[in-house]
This record gives structure tokens, C-alpha cells and sequence, in this order.
């Protein structure tokens, strides 16, 4: 955001309230849309909004709305994490394996370890894609195999079933607050904190910086590696936490947890309105996202269209959500350009 | 295929040319496609020592049939990343493809018909990317993710939760033997026809050189007079088909066919790709580095399944050889200038 705001330095003080009711009606516009699908399925069949039907709401969304704000962090600065996915897997799996042979385990320690799984992971995609300069995207599909196939050599062809995990850790998965479940409390505070940091740190502000223009952000003095490096190692603890989650959600676990996850996770942010190519979107945008593709997805099943047509109708939506950024941008940059034009004349 | 590089990257070569001295003769062995060379007859080597039987003939076979698919799918996704663009959408046309073809001869349309709006379907869906890139000017990365999950989910309205099997021994036979006379995949020998075919047109005419030019600068492409737009169309189209064609080839192969055929190879695809040596950014890459690079990962897989090593665990093989593949290249760089960094702080 900062960085499209910036040319309205200019004179004119228009364009930039115009951009920024603009930017704020994209996470309104999501809310709005969640709404009216609730809304309208509701009337269709009441059952939609009784308490359990929308925890299950929040619950499915959970892991992907968590996953899209380290997501988002690292999309925002041009790079691209698509290892969360098997982090997922290991993580889980190693708390779960952990669980069975030290069933007295404290539950805290699980999430500990899950989130030093993730952070380990994720400081080795942001180390080689610094320090060596690669590609975000290839080292992370390389870490995707990789990781997904350490998890096959630990997990080895075993499952980890419910008897093996503390009542107290599956209690995560669907134990409830004042009708909240805890998962979506959780979720919700890693997005308010990560939000306020995105809105209010310098260092935050550096990664639209850097998305934006690489080169300029390091003219500027901002240390691109680090906060890079630091994008990625938070994507990696937050997808390790995903995956304390996920086995907290599933109660047990085989080599397949999580797989598939990482495009998901980029289409929530993508429709949440995080430009693809960096520099501006929000956490709280890539959660709506988030819940917007689950609330549809429920919806179908609630309004009895077949689950089959879940796949094209997210499909269609995630083309629709690219499509109205490329407009909206267009006219942001027309009316930026029509201010410049302005101000000339004065 | 050597000689056509320097030219587009004349700051590079140059570059390397100074600080070798005598480097012109030694260059070719430094090319990536010479490190892969050593990689297949490396994987060769594991593969005999591990097994006696490997370098046997019908072994070949297997390799082929196994890669057939997937290598197909690579040759028209160089073309496209040697655009600077990208199609994630690969493997849901072939599961689109293959589902379309049984769902028409399911409902009593002759098999060539049913194959025929395959290929049709692959057309429609590759314009649509294309149009969708180009014409609209959305990232190809945001657009194909869309457009995997609309065809999927086009396929999966269609067909689950159906399988359709029951197609024509004749055809489908040819999917599980041999070239009569040798030991050779149809599969197979289609991917070497086309990737002679994809090599010739990338390195060998005007339209090869006029994609290495938009990958490297479209827009210095497009004052050249290169039709960048019309190319990327062309070139989406081209990928559409080609899936759609290995889709029918699947079918064919597995006698059967569900809407979820295929899965998940889009990252397979796109690793097999860079793995070969092209740029995700555009501009770099050859023909012969792909086909390389699916020996090197067919020979292997084969080798590590005869291991009966679990296709999880395989993964590990393939992230690792694609992290070399990036790291390595530009691992002298990054230590000359962790080293300029040392100096000038002592």
C-alpha cells in the first residue's frame, strides 16, 4: 500500500483518499461477499446458520487463513513460499510420533516443536533464496519435495491414530470459548498481530518496500536479505503451527497431511487481494480470502449442489478476484495520472 | 544450441570470458546441459550397481512408459517459461482432457470423436490462459492457478464420481507395450518426436530466437516488432492442446480414467522443467536440458522403486537435484560477494 500511495505525495489530496477507501473496500468487498453467500444460502436452507454449522465455518478455515498470513508476508515481497504445504505434513507428524512415545508430553511443547519444525524449514528457503539469489519459487518447490520426502522416511508407511495423542492437544482441535472454537481464536490473534505489525512496524513496511521495487528498496537502504530471510522464517514457523493444528483438528496423521495445501493457500491470498507480483495486500484480506473459498465451499454442501462443482466455482472465483485487481489497479493509475495532469495545469 | 546463446546475453559471457581468461574452450563443459550429461550416466551407474538388470532394454521401457505423460507436458511448458510465463494449469488438462474423452464415450460417441473434443477442449482451455495472460495482462502464475482449479473442477462436475473404463482394447494396448520390434514407449517415442520438433523451434528459427527475446526483454521484444501478445496466445494454446493430447495418452495407458487423473503433476512438470536448466525468468534454457532431465528423473525413480524406496521418499532426490540446479550456477557468485562484503567491512 505504501508504495502505491507514495506518488500521492502530489499536491492534490484526492487521489489519496480515493485510493485508500478503494484499498479498504477490497477486504469490505470480501466481508461483504462472505455475507451475502452466508445470507443468501441461509434463506435456502436455515440449518446454515445454526452455531455449529458456522464454528464448522471458521474451523475449515483456519489452517488456510493461518497459512495465508506467512503467505502473505512472503508474497508481498516478490518471493513466493511453496513448501507450507508438506511443513504442514512433517510438523504434524513429528508432534504426533513425538505424542506416541511420550504420551505425558506437555501439549505446550508440542506446538513448540511443531513451530521450531516449520521455523527450521523456513530459515533454510530463506537462507538459499538470499543468500545464493535464487528463486523463491524453485527453491521452495524444491523444498516441497524435499520436505514431503523426509516426512516419508520418518512416517516410513505408518499412521498416527487418536489413541496416541493427549486428550489435552485434540482439545485444541474442538474445544470452544463463549461458542468461539479455540482454533479460530487462535488464528485470529496471529492475524491481528501480524496485521498490526504489517499497518504499524518499519520493519513491515519494508517487505511492500521491497516487493514493489527490489532494487529501489536496497538503494534505499533497506536490508532487503534480512527482512526476506525474516519473511520466509515466520512462513515456515506459521505453517509449523498450521501443522500442530492440523493434527490437533485430525487427531492422527499419515504421510499425506497437508498435501496440496500450498496452491490452495495462494488462492485465498490472491482472492484476499495480495497482488500476486508484490507490494501491497494485507493479512487480514488473505484470512477473508480464506474464509470466503470455505464459507463457498460449505455453502454448496448446504444448498445441496453437488461438492463436485466446489473446484470450478473456486476456480472461477480466484480468476474473477485477479481480474478486478488488474481494473482496479488501471484505475488507480488513471486517476493518479489524470491528478498529475491536473496539478500541471495549475 | 551452444552457439546461439552468447549472443542474447553478450554482459554475461563477457563477464565470465574476463575473469576465466582462457575460458572459451573449457566453456562448453561448464554448460548445464554438460553437468546433467554427467548426472543421467551418474544415475545409470546407481541404477546397474543397485541392480543388474537395470540397463536392460525392457527396463527402458518402463522408464518411458512411466515418464511418458509428464515429459510430453514438459516440452510445451519450456516454450512457455522460456516466455518469463508460467502454466500451472498442465495437469488438470490432462485430468480435464482424459475426463472429457470418457465422459463423450461413455454417452456412446465413437473413441476418435470422444479424442478429437479432447483436443478441442485443450484449444479452448489453452486460449482462455492465453487470452487471459496476454490480452487481459493478469500474471499467468495467478491465471493458470485459477484455471487448475476451474478445469479440475469442469472434470469433476463431469464425471465423479464416476471412472469410465471399457475403451477399445486396440487403443488402449498401446499404451502398455512396446514399438513392435523394439523396447521402445509410444509415449516415449512421441516425446523424442516432439522434443526434436520443440528443439528445432526454439533453437533453430526466428520464432525460437523471437521467444528467447521476450523472456529476456518484452517489452525491447515488442519495439523489435515481435508480436509478444499473439506469441504468449499461441504459445498457451500450444500448451493446452499438448496436455489435452497427454491426457488421451494417460486414458489410453491406464484403460481407465476419473476426474482426478493426474493430480498434482503440474509441480512435477515445472520441476522437470527448471531442473533442465531453463530460467524461471525467461530467456535461458534449452531443449536438450529437458529431455535430460526427464532420463535423469525416470532413471532414477525406476532405480529407487526397484529399492522399493517408498514415492515419498523419492521426492527427496527430486528437490535435492532441482536445489543443485539453481544453487550450484549462481553458488561462485553468491561467495564472491559474501567475500567483497568481508573485505570491505575488514
Amino acid at each position: 500500500m505504501s508504495v502505491i500511495t507514495a506518488p500521492a505525495a502530489a499536491p492534490t489530496e484526492l487521489p489519496v483518499s480515493r485510493l485508500e477507501s478503494l484499498l479498504r473496500a477490497r477486504e469490505l468487498g470480501i466481508a461483504l461477499a462472505i455475507l451475502l453467500v452466508f445470507g443468501l444460502t441461509t434463506l435456502n436452507n436455515h440449518a446454515f446458520a445454526r452455531v455449529a454449522s458456522i464454528q464448522q465455518l471458521l474451523i475449515g478455515a483456519a489452517l488456510i487463513a493461518l497459512l495465508g498470513v506467512g503467505e502473505t508476508l512472503v508474497i508481498v515481497t516478490r518471493n513466493v513460499d511453496l513448501s507450507v504445504g508438506s511443513i504442514v505434513g512433517l510438523s504434524a507428524y513429528i508432534v504426533g510420533d513425538l505424542f506416541k512415545y511420550h504420551h505425558n508430553m506437555p501439549v505446550v511443547l508440542g506446538f513448540v516443536v511443531a513451530i521450531a519444525v516449520g521455523a527450521a524449514i523456513g530459515a533454510i528457503n530463506g537462507f538459499v533464496t538470499t543468500v545464493a539469489r535464487v528463486p523463491s519459487l524453485v527453491v521452495t518447490l524444491a523444498m516441497l519435495y524435499i520436505v514431503r520426502g523426509v516426512d516419508g522416511l520418518i512416517v516410513n508407511g505408518k499412521t498416527i491414530d487418536p489413541g496416541s495423542i493427549p486428550k489435552a492437544f485434540t482439545a485444541v482441535g474442538y474445544r470452544t470459548l463463549f461458542g468461539i472454537p479455540w482454533l479460530a481464536i487462535i488464528v485470529a490473534v496471529v492475524v491481528a498481530a501480524a496485521g498490526y505489525a504489517m499497518r504499524s512496524f518499519r520493519s513491515s513496511r519494508d517487505l511492500y518496500g521491497i516487493g514493489s521495487n527490489p532494487d529501489a528498496a536496497v538503494l534505499a537502504g533497506i536490508p532487503a536479505g534480512r527482512r526476506v530471510f525474516t519473511a520466509f522464517l515466520i512462513s515456515g514457523s506459521l505453517a509449523g503451527l498450521a501443522g500442530a493444528l492440523f493434527l490437533a483438528l485430525h487427531a492422527q496423521i499419515d504421510v499425506s497431511g497437508g498435501t496440496g495445501y500450498e496452491l490452495a493457500v495462494i488462492a485465498a491470498v490472491v482472492v484476499g487481494g495480495v497482488a500476486i507480483f508484490g507490494g501491497s495486500g494485507t493479512v487480514l484480506g488473505a484470512a477473508l480470502g480464506a474464509v470466503l473459498l470455505n464459507t463457498i465451499n460449505q455453502a454448496l454442501v448446504a444448498s445441496r449442489i453437488s461438492a463436485f462443482w466446489n473446484g470450478a466455482i473456486a476456480g472461477g472465483l480466484l480468476l474473477a478476484a485477479i481480474a478486478f485487481d488488474r481494473w482496479l489497479s488501471l484505475r488507480v493509475a488513471r486517476s493518479l495520472q489524470s491528478a498529475e495532469g491536473a496539478h500541471r495545469d495549475l | 544450441m551452444t552457439s546461439d546463446l552468447p549472443t542474447m546475453t553478450p554482459v554475461k559471457h563477457s563477464h565470465r570470458v574476463v575473469e576465466n581468461g582462457n575460458g572459451a574452450p573449457w566453456r562448453a563443459l561448464l554448460r548445464w546441459e554438460s553437468a546433467l550429461v554427467v548426472v543421467l550416466i551418474g544415475a545409470l551407474v546407481f541404477g546397474s550397481s543397485e541392480s543388474p538388470n537395470f540397463l536392460n532394454p525392457t527396463n527402458f521401457f518402463y522408464i518411458g512408459m512411466n515418464m511418458g505423460e509428464v515429459a510430453i507436458m514438459a516440452l510445451p511448458l519450456t516454450l512457455v517459461i522460456m516466455t518469463g510465463e508460467i502454466d500451472l494449469s498442465v495437469a488438470s488438462m490432462l485430468g480435464l482432457s482424459g475426463t472429457v474423452m470418457g465422459y463423450l464415450f461413455s454417452n456412446g460417441w465413437s473413441i476418435w470423436l470422444a479424442m478429437a473434443a479432447a483436443l478441442v477442449v485443450g484449444v479452448l482451455g489453452g486460449a482462455l490462459n492465453g487470452v487471459l495472460v496476454a490480452k487481459v495482462g493478469l500474471p499467468s502464475i495467478a491465471v493458470t492457478i485459477g484455471t487448475l482449479a476451474l478445469f479440475r473442477g469442469i472434470a469433476e462436475i463431469l464425471l465423479a464420481p464416476r471412472t469410465i473404463t471399457g475403451f477399445p482394447s486396440s487403443l488402449t494396448t498401446i499404451g502398455v507395450v512396446p514399438i513392435p520390434g523394439t523396447q521402445i514407449a509410444y509415449s516415449a517415442a512421441i516425446f523424442l518426436g516432439l522434443a526434436v520438433v520443440a528443439g528445432i523451434v526454439l533453437h533453430a528459427t526466428p520464432l525460437g530466437r523471437a521467444l528467447v527475446a521476450i523472456g529476456l526483454q518484452p517489452e525491447a521484444a515488442q519495439f523489435s516488432g515481435i508480436r509478444v501478445n499473439r506469441i504468449k496466445i499461441w504459445l498457451f494454446v500450444l500448451s493446452g492442446v499438448v496436455c489435452a493430447f497427454a491426457g488421451i495418452l494417460l486414458t489410453l495407458k491406464n484403460a481407465s480414467v476419473s476426474y482426478d487423473a493426474g493430480t498434482g503433476l503440474e509441480l512435477n512438470v515445472v520441476a522437470i522443467v527448471l531442473f533442465g536448466g531453463v530460467s524461471i525468468f525467461g530467456g535461458r534454457g534449452t531443449v536438450i536440458g529437458v529431455v535430460l532431465a526427464v532420463a535423469i528423473v525416470g532413471a532414477l525413480q525406476q532405480a529407487l522403486t526397484q529399492m522399493n524406496v517408498q514415492p515419498e521418499v523419492q521426492n527427496i532426490v527430486i528437490g535435492v537435484l532441482l536445489l543443485i540446479s539453481v544453487v550450484i550456477p549462481n553458488g561462485g557468485e553468491a561467495i564472491r560477494r559474501i567475500r567483497d562484503r568481508a573485505r570491505r567491512h575488514a
